[in-house]
């Protein structure tokens, strides 16, 4: 029997921002483009400078999509448009803060035809970095002590509690390392006019980063994982360097995670390494992290795994992977006319 | 002393601890050290094989085979005793 996957796929991406903090969605491009290389990739944007937009090598075409704050019926008006020009089998959302309205309007899009790999609201609520703490408490996973604030006179209970230095993360994205109260009390303020409220403090942990890349199948199985060891780490706390690394105490903590939370679709965890060898989540991220094209080069493709998941196609479970495949990111400048950027701000759209 | 066993090394003197991610260079002797260590050859044999190619004395040797144990046991490349 022909494998749906035989047939030209038409695939949503989001995350076209490949700039110094970058969204996966190029990535995930180029993991699909491997697997399927007929695939028509619509890039989904939400502002005019992503580059990804001007990429038409991997990008065949583009449209503007509401922001997330504009709410799902907007996300779903606009995608409904899309889908009658596309006909858009997959949409793979990247970013943290459009993961509820994708969630939210899947079944809407499901009747359009167009199928998507989410975890359930429930999901994405016990592992965002506010509940964090919490979540690893309920199944034991070791997890800095975390504080959620909301104003910045919690600063201090908070500082008293976990002691300098102490990491201040913004709702979803971007952390910084203070050693004072003026440095936490400032990157509170930058952090919570960027990404509102709660800002979640966070203990100090030193340690080696090592990032998970994973796969859930949504009935508590894990299909892939990837562990990344950062080698070269950008003043954002970006791996710019990374390596794949063999240590079956990472595989444990990801099949863990998967089977404690019945994950479904991409997810990533950021680990820190002490000393002493233990693992700490620092952060779970509910999507496929930005180096996602590092497990397709070594030997585990998990945008391609989780299309064929999309479309229905039983995924086994991928064991084997090259250890010692390194990424090193690079920065690029592409040349565009302005006649692109001219129409993409004028009609939202980009491409043939 | 023992090397991991899944510490990588090549001729020309790279080290890769696969599960660290952490690699390290060495110079020729020590990369033909680490060959002889990976062959499972014991210390004495390995000390008496420097003894008889490289112009050292013992004293010097013990010192520096020291120092060198102590270079691996902190790039976490031993075995645990």
């Amino acid at each position: 029997m022909a494998s749906v996957t035989d047939t030209p796929l038409v695939i949503g991406v989001t995350g076209l921002n490949a700039i110094e903090n970058p969204g996966p969605g190029l990535s995930v491009i180029r993991s699909l483009r491997e697997g399927f290389p007929n695939v028509r990739i619509i890039g989904l944007a939400y502002e005019s400078l992503e580059p990804g937009i001007y990429l038409h090598n991997l990008v065949d075409k583009t449209y503007l999509i509401p922001y997330p704050s504009a709410g799902s019926d907007a996300l779903l008006q606009r995608l409904q448009h899309i889908q009658a020009i596309e006909g858009m089998d997959i949409i793979i959302p990247n970013f943290d803060a459009e993961l509820q309205n994708f969630i939210k309007i899947s079944p809407e899009l499901q009747k359009a035809g167009i199928r998507t790999v989410l975890p359930t609201h429930k999901q994405l609520e016990a592992c965002s970095k506010p509940n964090l703490a919490a979540f690893g408490k309920q199944y034991g996973f070791s997890v800095p002590k975390t504080v959620s604030i909301s104003t910045v006179d919690e600063l201090q209970v908070a500082a008293d509690e976990l002691n300098y230095p102490l990491v201040v993360k913004g709702k979803f994205y971007e952390a910084e390392v203070t050693y004072t109260a003026y440095q936490a009390q400032n990157a509170f303020y930058r952090l919570s006019a960027k990404w509102g409220t709660p800002i979640i403090v966070q203990q100090f942990v030193k340690g080696t980063e090592i990032n998970v890349a994973g796969l859930g199948d949504g009935k508590g199985n894990t299909l892939s994982i990837i562990p990344m060891r950062k080698l070269y780490i950008t003043d954002k706390g970006k791996a710019w360097a990374g390596i794949t690394i063999a240590d079956d105490k990472l595989l444990d903590i990801a099949q863990q995670f998967t089977a404690a939370t019945k994950w479904h679709g991409g997810f990533e965890l950021e680990l820190m390494q002490d000393k002493a060898g233990e693992l700490f989540i620092m952060e779970i991220n509910p999507r496929f992290p930005a180096w996602i094209y590092l497990t397709a080069a070594a030997g585990q493709n998990q945008p391609v795994a989780l299309a064929k998941m999309a479309l229905g196609e039983q995924v086994e479970p991928l064991t084997d992977y090259q250890v010692g495949k390194m990424f090193i990111r690079y920065a690029l400048d592409h040349i565009a006319d302005v006649s692109e950027f001219q129409h993409f701000s004028a009609f939202g759209e980009l491409g043939p | 002393m023992k090397l991991k066993t899944n510490i990588a090394t090549s001729d020309n003197g790279f080290i890769f601890n696969p599960a660290t991610g952490d690699s390290y260079t060495s110079n020729p002797i020590a990369a033909a050290i680490l060959t002889m260590m990976k062959a499972g050859k014991t210390d004495a044999d390995i000390k008496l094989q420097l003894l008889d190619i490289y112009e050292v004395e013992s004293k010097a040797l013990e010192r520096d085979w020291e120092d060198w144990i102590l270079q691996l046991k902190d790039a976490n490349l031993l075995e645990a005793r």
